[in-house]
């Protein structure tokens, strides 16, 4: 198969979502310059699932790769929802918090690295539990310290989303980009009819629950920044587009009496996607203020 | 939150702080602690809450989005002062606040806020302690607590520190929770006890001998003390970040992997020219 044919074909659409995490990392890299940094032949593997008798896998379900987006520097942390549900153990969650606290001391140093994270995850891995947490918030803490210097973007293309403590990592970045499949919620829809009830939610209606936390709705309300389309030419130019804006005058997670304004506006008898559209513009939200604690 | 009991996380606050500045579910107010001014958090029940699925000690939105205003607040104080107020998180939270309304609003934001606020204040050089005196549960704990330069707890019935609910997490893995509790004790990281919890490094002291749910003066001023010198020691270390939880010998033994991960990482981070 020639390039030649390849460039000139009908714009076919290359699903994003069907591609592996280093596939999906190759994809958002500028061509020729993906490298990945403690692969498979690098066998560091979770500690502990053979304790429990769960086969293990060489990368841990996270492909961490470097490489330039736009000419820059850059690091892609993908977590791979084919191993363990995308689940954070001990070894998934270090790899990718130490490329971001790795891109900080970058950055400290005056040399940027635009760090990029592809969730696709139900959060801390049970059979690792509580390293599991411990690694998310070592994550979280490189975030809020690396996004003051260059935006850190994460993407939820789907289809597994991104929950758990991840959703507070997610909600940490500069910029999120969606897919209309990707789902960004804290607790999973079987989670909350578990331990809620059904009357709370019937986690079987995929259409309330894709209307309540699916990528489309969570751009339409500003919790995240950009609406794609499944296709990775389309994940890669909003990528591009969303460093180009630069760091956030303030964050959402700083936009606190603007949150705290529209949850009064709120009537909680009232909650429904259309109603929580009415109160948390997203044209408002995307125009943020800096504001007084 | 049924009857009047008080929480843990009322009683701690009340014993260490007085009267809180802030209405439920956060509490929040000064103190002084080992001669300095600081300010201490709590989330608390809010029998009234507008939303309901958030009425205990729970971390919901409301919950998520006051300790950010709170936490802020107590920063925005030594905005312009170099020496930076401790800042003390009691932790008595059981889990996140699960609901269709959380979820539809966004309580994974309002939770990140809290994350936020304290990762903010401890890289701004603000000494943050976590005190333990209760369940540490989850994204509630990532919320309130787990952002710290120490964590401490005391060693009593009920406190601990999880990913899930043993109950929940008994559902979910298809195990007994005997079975849970056998399996913590095989898999440091699997087990409820504080006692795992300081051997994956990341406790900075377990304070044995304390009535957690009635303490007496004595007592307390022995958890003050153990919280004035957190500070001390937060205020020694080099960095701002949360790198101390992986130097401790027994991080090195229980969190090896997560040393080697980081260790191999930096070697290979620049490209060999």
């Amino acid at each position: 198969m020639s390039t030649a044919t390849l460039q000139h074909a009908p714009a076919l659409r290359d699903s994003f979502i069907e591609l592996t995490a280093r596939e999906r990392a190759r994809a958002l890299l500028d061509e020729g310059t993906f490298r990945e940094l403690l692969g498979p032949f690098d066998r560091i593997e979770s500690p502990w699932l053979p304790l429990q008798g769960i086969v293990c896998q060489a990368d841990d379900g996270a492909v961490i790769a470097r490489g330039t987006i736009d000419g820059q520097p850059a690091v892609i942390a993908a977590i791979e929802s084919a191993f363990q549900g995308g689940s954070i153990g001990e070894v998934s969650g270090s790899k990718i918090a130490a490329a971001l606290e790795l891109a900080l001391r970058d950055c400290e140093r005056g040399k940027i690295v635009r760090p990029v994270v592809l969730f696709e995850t139900g959060g801390v891995r049970l059979q690792e539990a509580n390293l599991g947490l411990a690694v998310i918030a070592e994550m979280q803490a490189a975030i809020v310290a690396l996004r003051r210097y260059v935006p850190v973007v994460g993407v939820i293309a789907g289809m597994v989303g991104c929950f758990g403590g991840m959703s507070l990592a997610a909600g940490l970045c500069s910029y999120l980009i969606a897919t209309k499949q990707g789902r960004l919620g804290m607790n999973g829809p079987e989670v909350i009819e578990q331990e809620a009830g059904i009357e709370e939610l019937d986690s079987s209606d995929r259409r309330r629950v894709w209307q309540m936390i699916g990528g489309e709705q969570r751009v339409a309300t500003g919790l995240a920044d950009a609406l794609v389309d499944d296709d990775a030419h389309a994940v890669r130019d909003a990528i591009r587009d969303v460093f180009a804006r630069g760091v956030p005058e303030a964050p959402r997670t700083e936009q606190v009496s603007a949150y705290l304004a529209r949850l009064a506006r709120t009537d909680p008898a009232d909650v429904t996607p259309e109603t929580m559209r009415d109160v948390f513009n997203a044209n408002e939200a995307a125009a943020p203020r800096r504001e007084q604690a | 939150m049924s009857g009047t009991a008080e929480t843990r996380g009322m009683r701690w606050f009340k014993a260490l702080t007085g009267d809180t500045s802030t209405d439920a579910p956060v509490w929040s107010g000064e103190a002084s602690l080992g001669g300095e001014t600081a300010s201490f958090f709590s989330v608390v029940p809010d029998p009234d809450n507008r939303f309901p699925r958030a009425r205990d000690n729970v971390v919901g939105l409301e919950q998520g989005w006051k300790l950010a205003q709170a936490v802020r607040a107590a920063m925005e104080q030594d905005a312009s002062s170099q020496r930076k107020r401790p800042i003390v998180a009691i932790v008595d939270v059981k889990s996140q606040a699960y609901g269709y309304r959380e979820e539809t609003l966004g309580i994974h934001l309002a939770c990140a806020a809290a994350v936020d606020a304290y990762a903010s204040a401890r890289d701004a050089g603000h000494p943050v302690v976590a005190l333990i005196v209760g369940p540490a549960m989850s994204g509630a704990f990532l919320a309130h607590g787990y952002q710290a330069n120490r964590i401490v707890a005391l060693d009593a019935p009920g406190t601990m520190v999880h990913a899930m609910g043993k109950e929940a997490a008994a559902r979910v893995t298809r195990r007994t929770v005997e079975d849970l509790d056998k399996l913590g004790e095989t898999i440091t990281p699997m087990s409820y006890t504080l006692a795992s919890f300081a051997k994956l490094g990341l406790l900075d002291t377990l304070i044995e001998g304390v009535d957690a749910d009635a303490p007496t003066q004595a007592q307390i001023e022995r958890v003050r003390g153990v919280l004035a010198e957190a500070v001390q020691g937060a205020r020694s270390d080099t960095t701002r970040g949360l790198s101390r939880r992986l130097e401790s010998e027994t991080a090195k033994k229980t969190r090896a992997a997560s040393i080697e991960v980081r260790r191999r990482l930096a070697e290979q981070w620049d490209a060999a020219s």
